[in-house]
């Protein structure tokens, strides 16, 4: 398994009239050709400007400060526009998440498959068409020489995502970013959609990058799990051992706010407090405000990432990055003496 | 003079005058305003003083022409008139017009709008369906042809001699619409909210709860609206005046003064008719600026009706 | 949908009626029909049986009602000054008015839509910032100001184009002298066009704007992008194409502003259409044919909003479930 993305301090920031606000901050992670990928966090943490930005398509002020993206090879920072479409839509594709929404309505599904093809390779309508039909065939849409000529509000929603999706398939990408792609859909199609999504990954080894906020559907499908809050990575690692034994009390959170882990009758898990908005971002650890861990350094001192010891994964919290064993935490009971060691340390 | 420090103080003014588009356009309105409303003590002249006019004055050019007369500061009309004198009288009634139209249909308008909005019922909707209708088909040709019909129907004398109550009413009549539908939108979105709620469970009646709860909190979008409205009814009189429905050329507007002066750009007398036209542009234009200025500084949301 | 068809109509039909009873009752109260026809020569005697003959002693109603008959079957009575049906004079007026709306269309679809497309994408950039402001004191300036500015630069002044009439025209089928053929009429043509299209053009570089902006802001502009389109397809294919409809659509309703601003150009150039010929009637008291201009202009005009309206409805399926825009 070769190395497919290598993506290394991406800072994206958002240009304001003086200042700028920083949507990404300093994330890292890597992806093997065929590996899948979940980017959690909840609305608003930067997963999704992480996404777009791969392929330079944030919208406007927003802009890469600083970091490098490795795909193939290539580094993608600093490309020129057109250089960049040409792997945009072509080599990484993109499937957004409503379906009704994202194709065109006032052209026909053949038009938005064929110009695709157009775009990235001298081919002819004819032998455009034909891919168009192969695809739409693989992701189950019936008489598909006919949906061909046919307007997108033709089709319900759970047709017009497998038609998404034959879409991003279409120049048999490396690499496939699906921004929440079945969070819009009723949730009877979801799995439906989801499972399609995976076979077909398998089937011509692409990798791909899930965004969403649904842990559930992540742990189901994906290798390998970072966590983002408020525009950083907090803890990146193996899917199974993330689930299965969390460290960073945020996501303790999220995996406890599963529906499936809670039992019957129990009212559902809740991470107290909101998000923080980009603009007021805490100082220290960003958590820290909603954090039952939090001590002292937590306000003042931004963790690092750094590998948790005796585990697989990478976690950014002071509470646990080896100064302080993890066996220390998981009890409210032991808050004060927790928070009483904290203020012990240097700040 | 609490009131007036809390003026300065206030955001509205921070704003205003750091914005140089904003204190322009106000400060040259102002002078208009002033200028035109005190014509009479302003102005050179009293061009409707027929004893001061002599006819060997006419046409003639303004200051900066080498045969121009240092009486006319600006020139003189086809009749001798001062130019400058016979603008500022013109103005005056242009302004009138304007501010007399705005005021009938903001009358008119809010008052439909907010019953229409409050009480709803079937002649409420009848008349938003009226006012639907009306708009789209602009309010110039509804102007023009009630200015037709009015003039047809009283005789050019009669339409004359009552030209400035009937333009204020055939241009109130042609825009109050657009008071109408911005009230009734915004008061359907205030009469969900909780005071609203509140003061019918006090117990107090419909119409002070209307007019003292629901009409200030929807004055906002009405302010916006109508600075452009003014400018609106301006262009509407200056165009009705120009097609001989407006006011005569005894009594003239900007709009009367643009049309009397045409047939005499073709001697070259270009002043009679574009000095005119470049007062009411400037005045329309001020006005129009500070009304986008105002319309970005409020934001309101505008509710499309 | 059906319904929906049905109910625009009929609100049509009221419309029109209410323009027909306004203008009939005008008519009744000013308009003498017998001496439309007879002159003034004529004995009271004769008169009183000629009124009778007429109907004219009917009650209001009843003569409205025949009123409506007979304007339904194009008779919209006699102009008094032409010595003709006012119907036939407004026809044979049709022409001169519609090629100076076609002109004027042309001239600004040409230019609102470059330009609110750029102005669109990039909202920032200085000369979009100085097209906007400038759209200001476009629509600031009144459209007869224009056209005097016009004349006196381009007639008076240099003497390059003739300030008044059509010119050299060119019977292109029964009934419809053109000038669109000459070089003559061309010229007569340029500066009624250009000042109509001044006033216009601000309102549709707007429009185009405001629209294209929206366009930019959706989902599948955004997709269109991911899948690695060139920027132009981009831009003039998946954006601009969808916001062609609401263009259309706005733009059928500026109809008024434009018919109101034709009336206004055609009286400072002369130009022998519609709208000068409306002024005249006006002037002269020639009262049958402003009823007969205002019955005809308020019929194209309900004609044209209801199909517009219709198309919008049968294009876009939100009005059909939220039962009607205005």
């Amino acid at each position: 398994m070769g190395q497919l993305l290598a993506v290394k301090d991406l800072t994206v920031k958002f240009a304001l009239r003086r200042s700028s606000l920083t949507a990404v901050n300093n994330v890292s992670f890597s992806l093997s050709r065929g590996e899948r990928m979940g980017l959690v966090g909840e609305s608003g943490a930067g997963k999704s400007v992480t996404g777009f930005s791969l392929i330079n398509l944030i919208s406007k002020p927003g802009y890469i400060d600083t970091g490098s993206i490795l795909f193939e090879g290539r580094e993608l920072t600093g490309l020129s526009d057109e250089e960049i479409r040409q792997i945009r839509g072509n080599r990484i594709t993109m499937i957004f998440q409503d379906p009704m929404m994202t194709l065109n309505p006032v052209l026909t599904i053949g038009t938005q498959m064929v110009e695709t093809l157009k775009a990235h390779g001298n081919i002819s309508t004819r032998k455009a068409e034909a891919v168009a039909i192969d695809k739409l065939r693989l992701v189950q849409i019936p008489s598909p020489e006919k949906r061909l000529r046919q307007y997108p509000h033709e089709f319900s929603g759970g047709m017009r995502q497998r038609i998404v999706i034959a879409i991003a398939l279409l120049t048999e990408p490396a690499l496939i970013i699906a921004d929440e792609p079945t969070t819009a859909l009723d949730v009877t199609i979801q799995a439906e959609i989801m499972d399609l999504l995976i076979t077909l990954c398998d089937l011509s080894k692409m990798g791909l990058i899930l965004i969403t906020h649904d842990l559930g559907v992540v742990s189901e499908v994906t290798e390998k799990i970072a966590v983002m809050y408020a525009g950083k990575i907090v803890e990146s690692g193996p899917t199974r051992s993330i689930i299965s034994d969390p460290s960073h009390p945020y996501t303790k959170g999220l995996v406890k706010a599963i529906p499936g882990n809670i039992p019957p009758g129990e009212p559902l898990h809740q991470i107290p407090g909101m998000m923080p908005t980009l603009t007021d971002i805490p100082a220290g650890c960003s958590f820290h405000p909603r954090c039952e861990y939090a001590g002292n350094i937590c306000t003042t001192q931004i963790p690092d990432l750094a590998p948790v010891p005796s585990r697989q994964s990478n976690v950014a919290c002071h509470m646990i990055s080896g100064r302080l064993a993890p066996s220390d935490i998981g009890s409210a009971a032991r808050r004060k003496r927790q928070t009483a060691i904290a203020e012990e340390l240097p700040a | 003079m609490t009131r007036i420090k809390q003026f300065f103080n206030s955001f509205f003014f921070y704003r205003f005058i750091r914005d140089p588009v904003a204190i322009g356009s106000f400060i040259v309105l102002a002078v208009l305003f002033i200028s035109g409303f005190g014509a009479p003590v302003i102005a050179p002249h009293n061009p409707y003083d027929t004893t001061t006019i002599d006819i060997m004055d006419s046409e003639l050019p303004p200051f900066w022409y080498p045969d121009s007369d240092s009486r006319f500061l600006l020139g003189t009309d086809s009749q001798g008139r001062d130019m400058l004198s016979t603008m500022l009288y013109g103005m005056r009634v242009s302004i009138f017009i304007g501010l007399g139209a705005v005021t009938l249909q903001a009358f008119l308008g809010i008052t439909i709008g907010l019953i229409a909005g409050y009480k709803g019922g079937r002649f409420e909707a009848f008349l938003m369906r009226v006012a639907d209708v009306q708009l789209s088909f602009s309010t110039y040709m509804v102007a023009i042809f009630f200015g037709a019909l009015f003039q047809a129907a009283f005789g050019m004398g009669l339409y004359e001699n009552f030209a400035i109550p009937m333009l204020i009413f055939i241009i109130g009549f042609a825009e109050w619409p657009q008071y109408a539908r911005t009230v009734r939108a915004s008061v359907l979105g205030e009469k969900k909210k909780e005071y609203v709620e509140a003061a019918r469970v006090i117990g107090l009646p419909s119409r002070r709860i209307m007019w003292n709860h629901i009409l200030p909190n929807t004055l906002t979008p009405v302010l916006v609206i109508s600075t452009v409205q003014v400018a609106n009814a301006i262009m509407s009189e200056a165009a009705l005046s120009f097609i001989g429905l407006g006011m005569p050329v005894t009594r003239p507007s900007l709009g009367s003064l643009i049309k009397a002066g045409f047939d005499f750009i073709f001697s070259g007398s270009w002043w009679i008719t574009l000095f005119p036209g470049i007062m009411l542009v400037i005045l329309i234009l001020s006005i129009n600026l500070l009304g986008d200025w105002l319309r970005d500084f409020l934001n309101p949301k505008l509710y499309k009706g | 949908m059906f319904a929906f068809i049905i109910r625009r109509v009929f609100q049509a039909l009221i419309v029109m009626l209410i323009i027909s009873l306004l203008g009939f009752a005008i008519k009744q109260s000013v308009g003498d029909p017998v001496r439309e026809i007879t002159g003034i020569s004529v004995s009271a005697e004769e008169r009183d049986a000629l009124r009778e003959k007429l109907g004219l002693n009917d009650p209001f109603l009843v003569q409205w009602v025949r009123f409506l008959d007979r304007a339904v079957h194009g008779d919209l009575g006699n102009s008094f000054y032409f010595k003709r049906p006012a119907f036939d004079v407004i026809l044979s007026k049709a022409p001169a008015t519609l090629e100076l709306v076609f002109a004027t269309a042309l001239l600004v679809i040409l230019f609102s839509v470059p330009i609110g497309i750029y102005a669109a994408v990039r909202p920032n950039a200085w000369p979009a910032r100085f097209l906007m402001g400038a759209s200001i004191v476009g629509v600031s300036i009144p459209v007869f100001l224009t056209a005097i500015l016009l004349i006196y630069i381009f007639s008076v002044t240099l003497g390059w184009l003739p300030s008044f009439g059509r010119g050299e025209l060119i019977e292109i089928f029964p009934g419809w002298k053109s000038g669109f053929f000459t070089w003559d009429g061309l010229a007569h043509l340029v500066m009624p066009s250009v000042a109509l299209t001044t006033i216009m053009l601000p309102l549709f570089i707007r429009l185009v704007r405001a629209e294209m902006k929206e366009a930019l802001e959706t989902e599948y502009v955004k997709f269109a992008r991911a899948k690695g389109l060139r920027p132009s397809r981009v831009l003039l294919l998946h954006a601009f194409k969808n916001t062609l409809l609401p263009v259309i659509t706005v733009g059928g309703v500026q109809l008024g502003i434009l018919i109101a601003f034709t009336i206004l150009t055609e009286t400072v150039f002369q130009w022998k259409g519609m709208g000068s010929m409306f002024i005249e009637s006006i002037e002269r008291a020639d009262t049958s044919l402003t009823v007969a201009y205002m019955v005809f202009v308020g019929f194209i005009f309900v004609v044209v909003n209801t199909i517009v309206d219709v198309i919008y409805g049968l294009v876009n399926p939100m009005v059909r479930v939220a039962g009607g825009r205005s």
